[in-house]
């Protein structure tokens, strides 16, 4: 691994896009940057501007609302960004995925490189999924 | 020449500015972490920040906005506080720079980086940022008054000089300006207007992650982010190293003092981290008055004791 690879999964700040989400899964990663879980441990910060952005956590399912919004948003973020589907929402639709105004899963809209299933994932899956996105390439 | 440029760019300047004030960046998200019961980031984590943002990371550009500028900004915020670090470094390390005058000039130069902040933000041409900018221009206006005065207490202290150096080795011969009741009031002083100055909790409203998605630097991307990133390690280093100079004494660096100066520069930065994660932000109408009415008041009852010798 490189000098630049390795900063760069040092520092992984996260950028939050929730789309028609049910709010649990946007309390599990909320979960992840609590005491109990931190994630700060890995280097990973929540930050509140796209342009930080290193890691987009999608979560929630993608309505036709949010479709146009969720593609501008990675548009703006800075290359190399990875993407992480959170939820059985964000990884395929869930019991949205036959709904009128569904617009596709996370992965028909932007490349995604991590799938973190679950209703919601508790905060040990997300930091498993995590782990695997870092021991990745 | 050498020497002087070996000032400017390694040893008490831009290198070992950033070096430390990294490490200080650790150590005050460390503490953050502890306060809060977490476990923290590694020690190396401000490097790993600063050279991802520096190597990997893609620039952007705003498409409205002057490019110009929006880039020339950071570098200038990084040169600001490398010249201000230079003036505050070398009077504190022993080396006298033979300039009669340089407290003077180090107010302008701590006011440079903030300035570039304010001119980076209204380039980006994004209305987020130009709130951001607003706030951070009356914030500027409230405490640099403050700080003036602050200024105006230790040459009182001082019999008039505004010799950094002199007022180091007034210190160490006599006594240090903080065992005085002007001398406390005056650290408390220009504690909070460094709390300001660096833009930490209570008055972070520039930046205000949660409210205006980190405000002035909402724009700044890759390359130059890690420019702001840098100007904002060293001043984390420079501005309590300032406040060592002019009110603890300044350090020794020869034997058990080293130690001691490492102390006094550790002790600076955790009074104003436990500052940071005891205050929620503030309004900026609230910090323009706190400064205004409050911090002022006490700057000039300090300036009244030294005046009489207290």
């Amino acid at each position: 691994m490189d000098f630049k690879t390795f900063c760069f999964k040092k520092s992984l700040w996260l950028f939050h896009f929730g789309g028609a989400s049910c709010n649990n899964c946007d309390i599990e990663i909320l979960d992840c940057l609590t005491p109990r879980y931190d994630v700060e441990r890995f280097g990973m910060v929540l930050v509140g501007s796209v342009r930080h952005a290193d890691v987009l956590l999608v979560n929630g399912s993608i309505n036709k609302k949010d479709k146009p919004r969720l593609l501008e948003i990675y548009e703006q973020a800075p290359k190399p960004v990875l993407v992480v589907a959170i939820g059985a929402c964000g990884c395929t639709g869930g019991i949205f995925a036959e709904g009128d105004t569904f617009a596709g899963p996370v992965d028909q809209i932007i490349p995604v490189d991590a799938y973190i299933p679950g209703c919601p994932p508790k905060p040990e899956a997300i930091l498993a999924g995590i782990v695997k996105l870092l021991g990745k390439n | 020449m050498g020497t002087y440029l070996f000032y400017f760019l390694i040893y008490p300047g831009f290198l070992f500015a950033a070096v430390v004030g990294a490490f200080l960046s650790w150590f005050d998200r460390k503490i953050t972490a502890r306060v809060q019961f977490r476990k923290g980031p590694p020690v190396l984590q401000p490097f790993y920040d600063f050279f991802k943002l520096l190597l990997v990371k893609e620039t952007i550009l705003p498409a409205r906005g002057s490019k110009g500028v929006f880039l020339t900004a950071p570098v200038m915020a990084v040169f600001g506080a490398t010249m201000a670090g230079v003036f505050i470094l070398l009077p504190l390390l022993g080396i006298t720079s033979g300039f009669r005058g340089d407290l003077i000039v180090i107010f302008y130069l701590l006011t440079i980086p903030s300035l570039t902040y304010v001119l980076g933000a209204l380039a980006s041409g994004n209305p987020l940022a130009a709130v951001g900018g607003s706030r951070e221009m009356k914030l500027i206006m409230s405490y640099e008054f403050t700080f003036l005065l602050v200024m105006a207490g230790i040459i009182i202290k001082s019999d008039q000089s505004i010799d950094l150096y002199r007022i180091i080795q007034m210190q160490q011969e006599g006594a240090p300006f903080i065992g005085s009741a002007s001398g406390v009031i005056l650290f408390i002083v220009a504690l909070f207007c460094l709390q300001a100055k660096l833009a930490l909790v209570p008055f972070d409203m520039p930046e205000a992650e949660t409210e205006i998605s980190d405000g002035i630097f909402i724009e700044y991307s890759g390359t130059p982010y890690a420019m702001i990133k840098l100007s904002k390690y060293m001043l984390l280093f420079i501005l309590p190293a300032f406040v060592i100079a002019i009110l603890l004494n300044g350090v020794r660096l020869q034997g058990i003092g080293i130690l001691w100066a490492l102390l006094k520069l550790v002790a600076v930065v955790l009074l104003l981290t436990l500052i940071r994660n005891t205050n929620p932000r503030v309004k900026i109408r609230q910090a323009i008055r706190f400064f205004f009415v409050w911090m002022n008041l006490l700057a000039v009852i300090a300036i009244a004791l030294a005046y009489f010798g207290l």
